[in-house]
């Protein structure tokens, strides 16, 4: 190669870089001000996948409702499959706040995994959303400025079906659940109500999660005779409970209790054996919320199937996420701002408006639910504008 | 506990060890006598819940769907023989161990592509599903008294193939000895296939027998693989009588374990386990 052909070739090099840069420069300038990063992590594969793809449609949902745009801002999602493992959950994490370097975590279903995430959130002071995971330590002992919850705690539900349990004229009651935190946690939020009204739980009894031999405590309830039977079961092991309560007999003489996630998607597999039981949850079907029934059809038209609650979870997650974004317009995204405006926010929810309480958990009304075919249809209020107590949380 | 729920519980204990035992039987075939580690176990009894959710749906009868299920099971089981498991008999345990892993894998994702991640229920048929009064509150379903008799009925089944055919003659001999069975004119591959099947077919059953009661779920399999090599072991190795009674030995223990002392609830059955194991090293019934 001669001198002259060199000279060229370094020419067109620099050349070619200039105007690479070139181009590059007010696009990336342009992205820098104007988009939020979301890190999307949630369950897509595994038990939970149902869930983390409603939560996913939810938020989607609102977003395209306000013309794919969260106040003003392009939203750019990055997504990881927790797969409900909380052995990778710090490491998944780590991986949206500094590969991805995300602006706000969303996530997740699973309770373990959301301890982990959360801990992430707190270490890198990530803005971090919780659409699901009802762990009450989240917005309790381990609450933190930059860390919020649009479901619910475990307590919650559980609080509010211990209070109708009382009101209902029971004086005693049994507790069943799997050994886990969840369980044990609503359980103690059933306790809670139901002796502060002046009931007594004769036994909390508790197997092995995630175990579906029930025979044994049916036995022992049958023994006890108390007047009400409280449960927190969920998935597989609510439709084997449910069906096991039903085939002993114990359906029409003991009323069975529970969180709404007993009969959340599982009415169907439970057959006839469901019908009529009564639950308590932020969500209902037959609301009579104009909100709900706007997303409920934009919903069902957007992605061919009916919402649940943990879609009206994500919806809320993007409402949260854009009252914070809204306090800091299109400039810098300063998080003492936006945590402040999404503290102080009051969020239009399909399930009905809330407000968020200190330690950033909903403030919302609690609904009871009777099982009508494949539905919860809401027949009341079981406790309005319910807080959780966010027990430890130092706020 | 008063006589009565003493007594129910006793019933428990009983039915649930002999679920338990229809649970492991298969594997009993499959682990215990041709002494293939196949943690794939649970997924076949999966397949076998799943096959009577989809028959139950099309045909409209449970009964129906269980004896069009079996010679399915049982081809499906021949199929995955001859394609895979023929390769590994000669092979360590370690690549059995793994190859039936990524069959579990592969089973999970293939049940959430085909049938979705949706729990779903089997009606139990009609006339089965009333139920018998025990006490004032309690009564007992009896499709599950109704699954305790298949139970019995096939261990006895099994009892009599192995013990009392020239088939079962030919697979204990198999499994002692491989290479002098076929030196003797018996075609070893076509005996292991059918043996190998009819392990799939029995966890299949299981599961068919098992989806009213159960429900069917993502997932269901791994919540009986453990359980059914621990009866497996603690039955000793290769004997179906062992089996039996080692299903029933966890079924109290499980259930007594629960009553008496719930904290420990999910330890109570490896406590057994651990007491038989050191007491017995090869299981209960270990064949020479």
């Amino acid at each position: 190669m001669n001198k002259e052909h060199g000279r060229t070739a370094v020419r067109s090099i620099v050349g070619l870089v200039g105007v690479a840069v070139g181009a590059m420069l007010p696009l990336a300038a342009a992205h820098a001000a104007e988009k939020v990063k979301v890190g999307l992590m949630l369950p897509y594969t595994g038990t939970y996948a149902a869930l983390g793809t409603a939560i996913t449609n939810g938020f989607k949902q609102y977003v395209a409702e306000q013309g794919g745009m969260l106040a003003g801002r392009e939203v750019e999602y990055f997504v990881v499959d927790d797969e409900s493992n909380p052995a990778k959950a710090t490491e998944n994490a780590n991986k949206l706040v500094k590969r991805d370097e995300v602006d706000v975590l969303v996530g997740t279903v699973h309770s373990g995994v959301a301890l982990a995430m959360a801990k992430v959130a707190r270490d890198s002071k990530t803005l971090m959303i919780i659409p699901n995971a009802g762990a009450d330590e989240l917005t309790g002992p381990l609450c933190a400025p930059n860390v919020f919850r649009t479901s619910f705690t475990n307590w919650q539900p559980a609080y509010a079906m211990g209070k109708v349990a009382a009101e209902r004229g029971h004086k005693t009651a049994v507790t069943l659940t799997w050994k886990y935190a969840a369980g044990e946690q609503a359980v103690n939020g059933f306790a809670d109500a139901f002796k502060g009204a002046g009931g007594k739980v004769l036994k909390q009894l508790t197997l092995p999660f995630p175990g579906v031999e029930f025979q044994p405590y049916l036995t022992e309830i049958a023994s006890l005779k108390p007047d009400a039977v409280y449960v927190f079961f969920a998935g597989g092991g609510a439709v084997k409970f449910v069906k096991d309560y039903d085939a002993a007999g114990l359906k029409s003489s003991i009323p069975l209790y529970s969180s709404g996630f007993l009969t959340d998607g599982t009415l169907g597999a439970m057959g006839g054996a469901g019908e009529g039981l009564l639950t308590a949850l932020q969500y209902a079907d037959g609301l009579d919320v104009a909100k709900d029934k706007d997303f409920r059809s934009a919903y069902a038209a957007s992605y061919k199937m009916q919402p649940d609650v943990y879609a009206v979870q994500g919806y809320d997650a993007a409402q949260l996420l854009k009252s914070g974004l809204d306090a800091v317009k299109t400039g810098k995204l300063e998080q003492g701002a936006m945590i402040k405006a999404m503290e102080s926010a009051t969020i239009d929810s399909p399930r009905g408006a809330f407000t968020l309480s200190k330690a950033h958990n909903p403030v919302q009304d609690i609904y009871l639910r009777k099982a009508e075919g494949e539905e919860n249809k809401v027949v009341g209020v079981a406790a309005g504008k319910l807080a959780d107590p966010a027990r430890g949380c130092r706020m | 506990m008063d006589f009565t729920t003493f007594l129910i519980q006793i019933l428990n204990a009983l039915q649930y060890g002999l679920l338990l035992f229809l649970v492991a039987s298969g594997l009993t075939l499959v682990f215990g006598i041709m002494g293939i580690i196949n943690l794939a176990h649970g997924s076949f009894y999966m397949i076998g819940a799943y096959l009577a959710f989809a028959l139950t749906s099309m045909t409209g009868n449970l009964m129906l769907s269980i004896a069009l299920g079996i010679p399915l099971a049982f081809a499906f089981g021949a199929l995955l023989e001859w394609l895979l498991f023929a390769h590994l008999y000669k092979r360590d345990h370690l690549e059995q161990v793994l190859l039936t892993y990524g069959l579990i894998l592969i089973f999970e994702e293939l049940r959430s592509i085909t049938m979705g991640d949706d729990v779903h229920g089997v009606d139990i048929p009609a006339m089965f599903s009333a139920s018998i009064p025990l006490s004032d509150t309690l009564s007992y379903p009896v499709y599950r008294i109704l699954i305790s008799v298949v139970c019995l009925a096939l261990a006895g089944g099994l009892w009599w193939l192995m013990q009392r055919t020239r088939l079962g003659m030919m697979i204990r001999a198999g499994s002692h000895d491989r290479d002098m069975v076929q030196s003797l004119g018996i075609d070893i591959n076509l005996l292991y296939r059918t043996v190998f099947a009819l392990g799939v077919a029995l966890a299949a059953l299981a599961g068919m027998l098992a989806a009213p009661i159960s429900s069917v779920y993502p997932g269901m399999g791994g919540s009986v693989l453990i359980i059914s090599f621990v009866i497996v072991v603690i039955g000793g190795i290769g004997s179906v009588w062992g089996a039996l009674l080692a299903a029933l030995l966890i079924g109290f223990a499980d259930t007594f374990g629960k009553v008496l002392v719930p904290d420990l609830a999910g330890l109570v059955v490896y406590l057994v386990m651990a007491a038989v194991l050191l007491w017995r090293p090869e299981g209960i019934f270990r064949k020479g």
